[in-house]
């Protein structure tokens, strides 16, 4: 250990490398038997349960919940996986505080809901963890479709048209597939390499190929893709990162949180990975959080987190932003970034003070900064792309382009939230409207 | 603090808190830790003739649980005292010496005939018990051998051992029933009849507590094998309660003292068979569950209640609900109540919805916006929806004013008490014009 918290600048190492898998373990560790069970006979199985109806996916909560209270996972991991084939990654990752357990009656009645997420996840990795895939292909149909983008929506509507009996392919600019599920979220929420264990289980279903290192442009365009399938899938997410509007945010150390993330995600050693002693990150979204918590777990010194609207305007789930906090990141609302100050690289970077109408307040906050993270959201990349409705690509129906014989889902497309969850659920439909288009079945 | 000192067939406890003939009163050992613990008396652990009994070594007991693994019901095959008679008597006279003012009362089990009676009881008196209970209960091993539950399945033969042991002692004798017959009444009458100075109830039922799938063998499983054992704890309660109300309500039955037995977890279960007419109660699986400290528990929730209710005597609470049990037909048909369910409470689950809609009389509502209302032109006051709700007082029973028309009926609820034995649609009423 060659700095510590205190060493100024970015540099990797600011801890003992025992306390490094420490800090980067998993959130919440998978609930064991007897737990499980406990907290599966807190559901009351509701009449048309609201948890199903907040949930994108509608998996059928009380039920696969009352087959984990029964002994049979399983058969509760089928349930799921059903109707949401990355049932294990959205266990971890989706912000449950907003959706299914957000919608329990036992969060009205007492605050405390159903461990929903959790149990999710304990069914999923019971069933996944034997190897079992519990879906087999129908007759193969003949018919190719071309999936652009290996994400959670590329993914999943690849599973369910091979289980239909097409044949797929992926595509994928990166190396690995998985998307943000690879790249894009915190380690601590999918240890152990699950994203990529979650890739090769769902393949299992078989008839889906994958290239890498295969982005949509150069010889691959969506013109080449429509000619050599019979229906082509989008869901190539937002490539491209928003621009910080502030003097001076081209200096050394102005950084996208993406990146960060991404790097911490493919690190072999989290001792590797260089952090600031004074980290500011830009943002109020899940991605800000992520890389707020995960500078601070890496050793820096000062993390803030600085958003320009109110806490109750965050992206960020309240659970995302308490989480922050209990790991020491200071979060400031109302604030937005004027300058970037430094010579050549980051020193110090300066705020101004707005109201809730975001006008100036003349008041100012200067903070020391050797590492900034730009988390102010992403943007969709690419050319000849079908219309857009507004910065995304227009949609209608179960995930229909304007361009014939084009769907699209997931972050790219327009409409939904930006999470997984979501993501699956428009992947699976569109896969449903692509069925019955090739081959006229409902 | 509310005076608990019970007095049950002459037997002065200082509360009425026993602990019943079973494992946990086995032994010197177990017993002196009851009543160190608070345990107002015990019924020592059947005897019976040497050589005594051989149990098996395999498991005795099999449970039933709900969730988080608490124990709901217990099922166990043990026999009487597997150790020799005098070694218990010895123990017994030491234990009655050192606990004087606690109760003791020695389980007994011998053949059907007079002699091992006339043997045994002498021997039992010069402990210094208190008094004896019959065991003409064990309903698993003993009653193969002609004992237990043989005998008490058989009031002849209850009226007639019960009559040797009155004419062969002086202590108070307690007749020890068994649920595992039609009718209770039958064996305490029997009971009654052959001098008996009380009855206790319930003993264990017949049960199987479960089933291993993988061996298809019944739970407790002795080298692939099971046998049926008695059941017992909180799960058997209700089943208890009625046979003790039975009996207490019965008036052929001369009002003859009940030592109630079955399920008893807690005070307020103790309070309940004691209002259905227990002159005390005895408890076993509760202490096996969570050992002999809870009967502290059990001592001031007792003594609290008293105290809320203006009580100074057990003996106020023992047979004050038996005049509100009755048969059926003597049910008030007048009575109209419809449920009502507190929108301030209500968490919309949607659990009364369903158990109505698909299993009862649709008499619930169920809105857009998840409100749930009883629509009281349906409602038949079946209760069904408070007891599957999870909220407590969410959905009540709220009885209709007289003179109010009933939606369901259009008929005006009537303020006077009318019966089915009156009832126009009794055949038998008509009959008897």
């Amino acid at each position: 250990m060659s700095s510590d918290a205190f060493t100024p600048g970015i540099v990797p190492g600011r801890m003992a490398d025992e306390v490094y898998a420490e800090r980067f373990s998993d959130l919440h560790p998978r609930l064991d038997d007897h737990e499980a069970l406990v907290a599966a006979d807190r559901c009351y199985f509701c009449h048309d349960a609201p948890c199903v109806t907040a949930c994108p996916t509608d998996i059928d909560i009380p039920l696969f919940i009352r087959q984990i209270a029964t002994g049979t996972p399983d058969a509760a991991a089928k349930t799921i996986l059903s109707q949401n084939i990355m049932g294990g990654m959205c266990a971890r990752v989706c912000p449950t505080e907003q959706l299914c357990e957000e919608a329990c009656v036992r969060e009205m009645a007492e605050g405390k809901p159903v461990l929903i997420g959790q149990l999710q996840r304990y069914a999923t990795d019971h069933l996944q963890e034997q190897g079992i895939h519990p879906f087999s292909r129908a007759a193969v149909t003949g018919k190719s479709v071309a999936v652009v983008g290996a994400g959670p929506a590329g993914l999943s509507c690849a599973h369910r048209l091979a289980m239909l009996g097409h044949d797929v392919v992926v595509y994928d600019a990166a190396p690995k597939a998985g998307g943000l599920n690879e790249y894009g979220i915190a380690t601590y929420k999918t240890v152990d390499g699950y994203a990529q264990s979650e890739v090769d289980w769902l393949l299992k279903i078989g008839g889906i190929t994958i290239e890498y290192d295969k982005p949509l442009g150069g010889d691959m365009t969506l013109q080449s893709l429509r000619d050599a399938h019979d229906a082509v899938f989008l869901a190539i997410g937002l490539g491209g990162v928003n621009a910080l509007e502030a003097e001076g945010a081209d200096k050394d150390g102005v950084l996208d949180a993406v990146d960060f993330i991404a790097d911490l995600r493919q690190a072999e050693d989290f001792a590797q990975v260089p952090v600031g002693r004074d980290v500011v990150v830009i943002g109020g979204g899940m991605t800000a959080v992520d890389a707020a918590v995960q500078a601070k777990l890496l050793g820096a010194l000062n993390v803030t987190l600085v958003y320009r609207r109110g806490r109750d305007r965050m992206n960020a789930s309240v659970f995302e932003q308490d989480l922050a906090a209990s790991k020491g990141v200071r979060i400031v609302t109302h604030a937005v970034p004027r300058a970037v100050i430094g010579n050549g690289a980051v020193r110090e970077i300066e705020f101004d003070y707005v109201d809730a109408a975001m006008q100036p307040t003349g008041q100012s906050l200067r903070l020391a900064a050797d590492q900034v993270f730009r988390a102010i959201g992403q943007t969709l990349v690419g050319d000849g792309l079908p219309e857009l409705d507004g910065r995304k690509i227009k949609v209608t129906g179960a995930g229909r382009t304007s361009m014939e014989g084009v769907w699209g889902g997931g972050d790219c497309a327009a409409g939904g939230d930006d999470l997984t969850v979501t993501a699956v659920a428009e992947g699976r439909d569109a896969a449903m409207d692509i069925h019955e288009a090739l081959t006229g079945a409902a | 603090m509310a005076d608990l000192t019970s007095e049950f067939v002459g037997i002065k406890s200082p509360n009425p808190f026993w602990l019943a003939s079973a494992p946990p009163t086995d032994k010197e050992y177990n017993v002196r830790r009851a009543f160190e613990a608070g345990w107002g008396g015990v019924v020592w652990k059947t005897l019976g003739l040497d050589p005594h009994v051989v149990n098996v070594n395999g498991p005795r007991y099999g449970a039933v649980y709900g969730a988080d693994r608490r124990l709901l019901g217990l099922n166990n095959i043990e026999l009487i005292t597997d150790r020799p008679l005098q070694t218990n008597l010895d123990e017994i006279k030491v234990v009655k010496r050192d606990y004087p003012d606690r109760a003791m009362i020695v389980s007994l089990m011998v053949p059907c005939e007079e002699e091992p009676w006339k043997f045994i009881l002498p021997l039992v008196e010069d402990t210094g018990a208190d008094g004896v209970e019959l065991n003409f209960g064990c309903p698993h091993g003993m009653s193969e051998r002609g004992m237990g539950s043989a005998v008490g399945q058989v009031p002849e033969y209850i009226e007639m051992v019960t009559r040797w042991v009155k004419a062969n002692t002086r202590m108070p004798v307690i007749v020890k029933l068994t649920p595992n017959i039609t009718d209770i009444r039958k064996p305490a009458e029997a009971a009654m009849k052959g001098g008996a100075d009380a009855v206790s109830l319930i003993n264990t039922i017949n049960s199987i507590t479960s089933v291993d799938l993988d061996l298809f063998a019944p739970e407790p499983t002795i080298d692939g094998k099971g046998a049926h054992g008695g059941y017992c704890g909180p799960a058997v309660k209700p089943i208890a309660l009625n046979m003790v109300a039975e009996i207490a309500r019965d008036p052929g039955l001369g009002q003859i003292p009940i030592s109630g037995i079955g399920g008893i977890t807690t005070w307020r279960d103790a309070a309940e068979f004691m209002a259905l007419g227990a002159g005390n109660v005895q408890v076993c699986t509760a202490a096996m569950t969570y050992g002999f400290k809870i009967v502290q528990e059990m001592i001031s929730g007792l003594s609290d209640y008293m105290d809320s209710k203006g009580l100074t005597s057990v003996d106020e609470i023992v047979g004050r609900a038996v005049p509100n049990v009755t048969d059926w037909q003597y049910l008030n048909l007048n009575y109209v109540a419809k449920a009502k369910i507190n929108q301030d409470l209500c968490i919309s689950c949607g659990r009364c919805f369903a158990a109505c809609e698909d299993t009862s009389h649709q008499a619930i509502a169920m809105s857009e916006d998840r409100t749930f209302t009883v629509i009281d032109e349906e409602c038949v006051a079946c209760n069904l929806c408070v007891n599957v709700c999870p909220v407590e007082d969410c959905i009540t029973m709220e009885a209709m004013t007289p003179g109010a028309v009933d939606p369901r009926t259009g008929k005006v609820v009537e303020p006077d008490y009318a019966n089915w034995t009156t009832h126009p649609n009794n055949p038998a009423a008509k009959a008897a014009e």
